[in-house]
């Protein structure tokens, strides 16, 4: 009977599964594997250079290209680092498998060199997690981890695999089935449907609330969306996660919502009558005060997870189900009563009135480049080429929110949930990996970018051509924000100091740098940057003090936005001190 | 700014989960990782194949953090089922506790004689100690232990409750 070692078997099924990327970094308990991937045909490893890059770079691919992204790290230490990226996966539901090399089964226990308890720590962090203890059990857990880590609510599934097990033998012959433990929502109950149509198309005041559930359900998801939204007559709004879904350029558009979006996006929120939120998950910064989140709606929501059901928000109707597949029969059923699209004229006109508000204007300048304004150049100079845009965590991440705008699904790479910074520079690596074409660009601050910024010779290494546009503006704007708002500008270690030459840095690692610092030469610049065939590192000098509005404070509703600077008080109660 | 208290119910949970490495850490570890109570938990192998384990949980939460709690147990790849006895209807509950007493003459006389009346057994035996077997609802136990505390109570072993629906279905 023909038998393999572990780590052969394992490089099997990852090749079963259809896996031709691997982003890993390796070291002793892993040696095996690295060993069987040595010169391998079928997949292609890339070397990060921290391991936190290797899981934020599969995260990248995963979100990019819409297949698993897999991680390979060593034992203890790689796997500790690799955890941040995990628990990002886990909240923003990326589907990843982090293969994580492990001290020898009869070490486990021992304090053994570069132990650490792997499966223990990613326990509450991963959507599963194994210790595998025998080669003979390898090729089932791994199908069922990408079972597990794909379908559903998507989420990353580690598999501890000790050293011996990795050399250690056993039988090809068996054809271990995936076990088929795992069940999974998929169409929505008739009923549900059904009762959902009838209070839309009934509705005065209805809204369309989506989130990163539909990118997850696929690109036939975000079409249904369009179709949904157009039949219905309802204006659309988003999460952070879920943009691109519905295109920015679409009528029925309002923006994103939630603490940083639009005006009229959490007007409509607090005054719609129906609120069909689908794949999203009233996340606190979406909501903002409960007990004023939407009072006067019949709140509709279409989940795959039903533990997302009710848990912040109470819901009239709870529909457990694949987002893609719900809208789809939504559609179905609309179009199959006869409903007609309604005018919804008072409506409209109530929005018309609150985009007039104009919320995401920002003072002008010649003399500095504004960091909304070169977000908006950005914009403009990239939109043709259908770019993927990362981002690190802050200020900067809002304005691109914002001020960049997306037509389609897995153009928008972000760290919704966990808020990571230095997500962006390896996930921009991981997304050109998956998209060797596409033009990508980590939209960065100075403080974040730093965060993972060994990772510029792991683009140097692949040859990426990444783009990496940093608003530097010499704080870590959103700490000194809520500073500025909530502890009387009392800048307690806001300040970036002592940056680096971002620069002579680029060159250091073979990048280009470009430094800019006047609005009037901007588009040049961007220009230069894109016209370069390789990585280019772009330090936008930004004005320095430019807060992100609009804003619902911590514990304000969405009536009480802050649209501008004048409007801060400097201070807040303890209540709200303690929201975060 | 004072932290709030909420008003709690009790409820007995019992889960159908793999009986592998690991579950029992990841259902007692989600409880801790989101804040939620566990007043007690039993686990036990209950399948012909030992693949099988049963556990009973019984927790304290308002309303909608007891449905957050089975949905998020329903969530784990290894639970395959969760039933909420205290929703589901009628169900029986038991656990059993183990009383050690020490004592000569007269407090002896009466911790058999309170024994005897809550049909307490005695399954060791000293001259001047003993360990009592008791099976019953929580409450019946929590009293039989206060008594037992008047008359040389040393320590005491609980189960932790396992419940039953009634009836002839499974739960």
């Amino acid at each position: 009977m023909p038998e393999k070692s572990g780590a052969e078997i394992l490089i099997d099924i990852l090749v079963e599964q259809g896996v031709d990327t691997v982003f890993g970094y390796p070291g002793g308990a892993v040696l095996p594997i690295y060993d069987a991937l040595f010169q391998h045909k079928k997949i292609k490893h890339v070397l990060v250079r921290h391991e936190a890059g290797a899981a934020h770079s599969a995260e990248g691919y995963a979100r990019a290209t819409g297949k698993p992204g897999v991680v390979l790290v060593t034992s203890g230490p790689g796997a500790t680092n690799a955890v941040t990226g995990i628990a990002d996966a886990f909240m923003d539901s990326i589907p990843l498998i982090v293969l994580t090399g492990q001290v020898a089964t009869n070490l486990i226990g021992s304090d053994a060199f570069q132990e650490a308890d792997t499966v223990g720590i990613t326990r509450h962090c991963s959507k599963h997690n194994y210790l595998v203890k025998d080669p003979a059990e390898l090729s089932a857990v791994v199908r069922e981890a990408f079972v597990i880590a794909t379908k559903g609510r998507p989420g990353p599934v580690v598999i501890d695999i000790p050293k011996n097990v990795q050399v250690a033998t056993a039988s090809t012959d068996v054809k271990s089935p995936a076990r088929s433990r795992f069940t999974y929502a998929g169409e929505a109950d008739y009923a549900e449907i059904n009762r959902a149509v009838e209070l839309i198309a009934n509705a005065k005041a209805p809204i369309l609330y989506t989130g990163g559930g539909i990118i997850n359900s696929g690109p036939t998801a975000s079409e249904a969306l369009r179709e949904l939204a157009e039949l219905t007559g309802a204006p659309v709004t988003s999460t952070l996660m879920g943009l691109g879904a519905y295109p920015a350029s679409g009528e029925a558009w309002l923006g994103m919502l939630g603490m940083h979006g639009t005006y009229e996006a959490n007007m409509a929120m607090n005054q719609c009558d129906v609120m069909v939120c689908l794949g999203a998950r009233f996340d606190d910064r979406v909501t903002g005060r409960l007990d004023a989140f939407s009072p006067n709606s019949i709140k509709i929501h279409v989940d795959i997870d039903r533990s997302s059901m009710n848990k912040t928000v109470r819901v009239d109707l709870p529909i457990v189900a694949d987002v893609g597949m719900a809208m789809r029969q939504m559609i179905d059923v609309w179009k199959g009563r006869k409903y007609k699209t309604q005018p919804l004229t008072e409506w409209w006109s109530r929005i018309t009135g609150w985009r007039a508000v104009d919320c995401l204007s920002y003072p002008g300048s010649t003399q500095e480049i504004m960091p909304q304004y070169a977000i908006e150049r950005l914009f403009e100079a990239t939109k043709d080429k259908a770019p993927i845009i990362t981002t690190e965590v802050g200020q900067h991440q809002m304005w691109a929110a914002q001020h960049f705008h997306f037509d389609a699904p897995n153009k928008w790479l972000t760290s919704g949930g966990l808020g990571t910074m230095g997500y962006g520079l390896p996930a921009a690596i991981g997304a050109q990996m998956g998209n060797p074409d596409a033009l990508v660009i980590d939209i960065a601050g100075e403080a974040s970018i730093q965060m993972n910024i060994q990772e510029m010779a792991t683009a140097s290494q692949y040859r990426l051509p990444v783009k990496v546009f940093i608003l530097n503006n010499e704080w870590m704007g959103m700490v000194r924000q809520w500073q500025e708002l909530t502890y009387e500008s009392r800048y307690s270690e806001s300040y970036s100091d002592s940056l680096p030459d971002f620069v002579a840095l680029a060159e250091a690692y073979g990048w280009k740098g470009i430094r800019c610092d006047d609005p009037a030469k901007l588009d040049d610049a961007i220009a230069e940057m894109l016209a370069h065939d390789g990585p280019v590192m772009f330090d936008c000098r930004v004005h320095k003090t430019s807060n992100c509005f609009p804003m619902i404070p911590s514990g304000a509703a969405h009536t009480d936005m802050i649209l501008h600077a004048d409007q801060v008080s400097g201070t807040m109660d303890d209540e709200a001190k303690a929201l975060v | 700014m004072h932290i709030k208290q909420e008003l709690t119910e009790r409820h007995v949970l019992t889960l159908t989960v793999d009986n592998e490495a690991g579950t029992l850490a990841r259902i007692a570890g989600m409880f801790t990782s989101r804040g939620y109570n566990i007043d007690s938990l039993t686990v036990a192998d209950i399948s012909e194949d030992h693949t099988t384990s049963r556990i009973t949980i019984v927790t304290k939460g308002p309303p909608p953090v007891i449905d957050q709690i089975i949905a998020q147990c329903e969530r784990l790849i290894p639970v395959h089922k969760v039933t909420d006895l205290t929703e589901a209807g009628p169900h029986v509950e038991r656990e059993l506790a183990l009383v050690k007493v020490n004592g000569t003459g007269d407090q002896r006389v009466e911790a058999m004689r309170l024994a005897d009346i809550y049909r307490a057994r005695v399954i060791d035996a000293t001259v001047n100690s003993f360990i009592f077997e008791i099976t019953g609802g929580p409450e019946k136990i929590d009293t039989f232990v206060s008594l037992m505390r008047e008359v040389g109570l040393v320590e005491v072993g609980r189960t932790g409750i396992v419940g039953l629906m009634r009836g002839a279905d499974a739960s």
